[in-house]
């Protein structure tokens, strides 16, 4: 595992301990997880029990201690979202990827979580793939949002 | 030259997922193309609030408001409009029933009824250019407290305003700044709730989108009035354009000398920094928020000590909500007595709510206090859709609770701010901070979660038990243990196994968590399944005793057959169910009728959401 990245992160924030929670974020962005010989150097360096970063890492819901896919998927689960049947695109996701919420298919092409609310309500029922959302999705719309980016992982593989 | 025409194209959360910057983008080719780009400027700004519609436009100065805007259109509307002077119907918006478009946006229902505060420059100015907010009297609030008033003139304004915090509880804002200013520790800090974590809520996310510098300028004038040193924006995670339009503002207000030290040469001195959550729902409530600022584990602890005396660091911190410090700049500028004769009694002002579910406009409004149900709902939102019945309106998120609608002729006791009673029906409610406090919801945020006969009151109970039992931090017993049990009794009946004894045990654990838990994530989490057990308790029955759900949704207790002579006649026999259903189930030719195998049917009603024709039968 190269650390350089790390390091990086930690002068960013001059090495605060205070800065800890935002150091995660930093090192959830770029790695997509929290890994664990990661921590390890950051606990080490900012000489905090690595206790404490694993404890910040298993309670925020940004945090994940697996690899997360190259497209995460969050379907939003929020009020509007719900009563306009989000369970059932979020179902659609599960079947057409094979996965469970919180889990990365094989291939790490995506990864599928559910979240509380992305504050696009009006546009209920929201998914976002990456940086994309995608509002008013409906079930049989769920095969053409996979077949985007599956289309792209094609794309990339030949090249 | 000046330009003729501003062409104010959204560029909201909602309306850049539709693609409104494309339409941007090619509209910015297409008047160069005709030479046009020195008349007409293109600005693009925060979100209008109309989600329903985008992406959206709005042509200025004659206020014309073109809406579901497509890539397409752009050239016509570049001829027509800009070129000969015409508007274009085809692109305007028609409510329903209404035999024509309404071309002018403050003709427009769903803006008409509006009163804009915290809102004020939405859509009137680009959010990352400080010389729009500047032109729009941006900041004009700040000089005038920083040269003409005392603190304590500012503190004695803003509580003579009537200013209530928007985050949900509705303490009065003069008070809480007093408290600050009077407690002893230096320095004191300022901090920004940004964490709004109330799902089916998002003005805050839209107050930073659209007008970050009023947040700002809020800040800076409790800073004067305060005393504080430094101030800190507490933005969600989930919220990345958000924050990048506050970093943006805080920038340029630095580099105008409005952030630093000696701030317009007045002495003050303060600086603002950004914090991201890191998805956290406690994390809004103040002292888990301000725990997670020291980089701790956002767990709440015990008050008193309340932040006021002893808040980050353990200093004296005054902790508002983002459309709160959005209220201030306007109520400093115009005075209190223009500010405390918008609303009620005790609940002044104006409110942003959003307005989402099942409602036909769905977006972001912004009502004076005491405004209806019924205006809010029919007025503004333009009523369900699909002719189906209004049933309840959830307000205040996980902490507050269902109001009926079902009832609209029988009329409750209300107790008018006055104290006097009066009777009145729910739909004819005047929304304020106590009124629906009265009838076991709270203002909270600000969410209006819309439903109507489609939507299972139990399984909502049980939607919001399974997040707050989900965000519960676990730190105190009635909370954590309370909730997961509320939880499994509420799972229990939408699966048809619940007992009449289960609705007792659900009460009875409600009123424990209500009165024993630690912070106000526990203290109001038994609201829904309070409410919803008090108005609509025939629904929990039917769950229990017939093992139906009258709505339809929870599906444990459907059975789903199809209806031959729909099936062909008007979908002749598509087969569109069979091939969506996850399980095989569906089987039929085409043009003739399809079944559905029962003992393969796994009841995920898929095929209801796909069949065009509704021939599909829940029962």
């Amino acid at each position: 595992m190269e650390l350089a990245t790390v390091e990086g992160i930690i002068r960013r924030h001059g090495a605060q301990k205070s800065a800890l929670i935002a150091m995660l974020q930093d090192i959830q962005h770029e790695y997509t997880y929290l890994p664990e010989d990661v921590l390890r150097h950051l606990s080490r360096t900012l000489n905090v029990p690595l206790s404490r970063a694993y404890s910040l890492a298993t309670f925020y819901r940004a945090f994940s201690l697996k690899p997360k896919g190259r497209h995460p998927i969050s379907v939003c689960l929020g009020t509007a979202c719900h009563v306009k049947g989000a369970v059932k695109i979020l179902e659609k996701f599960e079947r057409e990827l094979g996965i469970k919420p919180g889990q990365t298919t094989p291939d790490l092409n995506f990864g599928l979580e559910q979240v509380r609310c992305l504050g696009c309500c009006g546009l209920a029922p929201v998914v976002t793939v990456g940086q994309d959302l995608y509002g008013k999705v409906t079930v049989p719309k769920v095969d053409q949002i996979l077949k985007r980016y599956q289309k792209q992982e094609a794309a990339h593989a030949k090249t | 030259m000046p330009y003729r025409v501003h062409c104010m194209v959204c560029a909201g959360t909602g309306c850049v997922s539709n693609r409104s910057l494309d339409v941007r983008d090619a509209l910015e080719k297409e008047l160069r193309k005709r030479g046009l780009e020195h008349e007409v400027q293109i600005v693009t700004t925060g979100c209008n609030g109309f989600c329903a519609v985008g992406p959206l436009m709005v042509v200025q100065p004659d206020g014309i408001f073109y809406q579901q805007l497509t890539t397409k259109d752009v050239p016509q509307l570049v001829e027509e409009h800009f070129v000969k002077g015409r508007p274009v119907q085809r692109l305007m918006y028609t409510p329903p029933e209404a035999p024509a478009p309404i071309p002018k946006m403050s003709d427009i229902p769903f803006f008409k009824h509006q009163r804009l505060i915290a809102l004020r420059n939405r859509g009137l100015v680009d959010p990352e250019k400080i010389e729009d907010y500047i032109a729009r009297d941006g900041y004009q609030a700040l000089v005038k407290a920083l040269t003409q008033m005392t603190p304590d003139e500012i503190i004695e304004e803003i509580t003579r305003a009537g200013l209530r915090g928007r985050g949900g509880a509705g303490f009065p804002t003069g008070v809480k700044w007093r408290k600050v200013r009077e407690a002893r520790g230096e320095p004191k800090y300022i901090i920004c709730n940004g964490d709004e974590g109330d799902p089916g809520a998002f003005m805050d996310r839209s107050i930073f989108e659209s007008d970050p510098h009023s947040v700002i300028e809020g800040m800076l004038i409790g800073a004067r009035a305060i005393g504080a040193r430094y101030g800190v924006v507490y933005i969600r995670n989930e919220y990345p354009l958000a924050l990048e339009r506050i970093q943006i503002a805080i920038q340029q207000a630095r580099e105008y000398g409005l952030l630093g030290e000696n701030i317009l040469d007045s002495g003050l001195d303060f600086d603002i920094s950004v914090t991201r959550g890191a998805g956290a729902f406690v994390c809004g409530e103040e002292t888990a928020l301000i725990a997670s600022v020291e980089g701790r584990l956002g767990d709440p602890r015990a008050r008193p000590p309340y932040p006021a005396e002893s808040g980050l660091w353990g200093k004296p911190t005054c902790i508002n909500n983002v459309e709160t410090w959005a209220n201030v700049p306007p109520i400093i500028l115009n005075g209190w007595e223009w500010y405390s004769q918008i609303g009620t009694e005790r609940s002044k002002g104006t409110k942003v709510f959003s307005l989402v579910g099942k409602v036909r406009n769905t977006g972001l409004v912004e009502v004076p206090m005491g405004i209806t149900l019924r205006q809010l709902i029919y007025d503004i939102g333009g009523g369900i859709p699909g002719d189906k019945k209004f049933k309840a309106v959830q307000t205040g998120g996980p902490s507050g609770g269902c109001i009926p609608a079902g009832m609209m002729d029988q009329p409750i006791e209300y107790v008018a701010p006055d104290g006097k009673h009066e009777a009145r029906d729910y739909l004819d409610l005047p929304i304020d901070y106590e009124s629906l406090t009265e009838v076991g919801s709270m203002m909270g945020s600000g969410g209006l979660v819309v439903m109507d006969e489609d939507t299972c009151m139990v399984d909502v109970a049980r939607f919001f038990l399974a997040f707050t039992q989900d965000e519960s931090c676990g730190a105190c017993a009635p909370c954590r243990e309370g909730t997961k049990l509320m939880l499994d009794i509420l799972t229990r009946i939408t699966q048809g196994h619940g007992t009449m004894d289960d609705l007792r045990a659900l009460e009875e654990i409600g009123w424990v968590v209500k009165q024993t838990s630690l912070c106000g994530l526990g203290k109001t989490a038994p609201n829904p399944v309070l409410t919803t057990l008090k108005y609509f308790r025939d629904e929990y029955i039917a769950h229990i005793e017939a093992h139906k759900c009258p709505a339809h949704v929870c599906r444990e207790l459907n059975t789903y057959r199809i209806d031959p002579v729909i099936c062909v006649e008007r979908g002749h026999g598509c087969g569109v169910c069979r091939r969506e259903c996850p399980e095989k189930a569906i089987f039929g030719e085409k043009n003739q009728p399809h079944r559905i195998d029962t003992t393969k049917c796994k009841k995920c009603g898929v095929c209801v959401d796909v069949c065009h024709f509704n021939a599909v039968i829940v029962e």
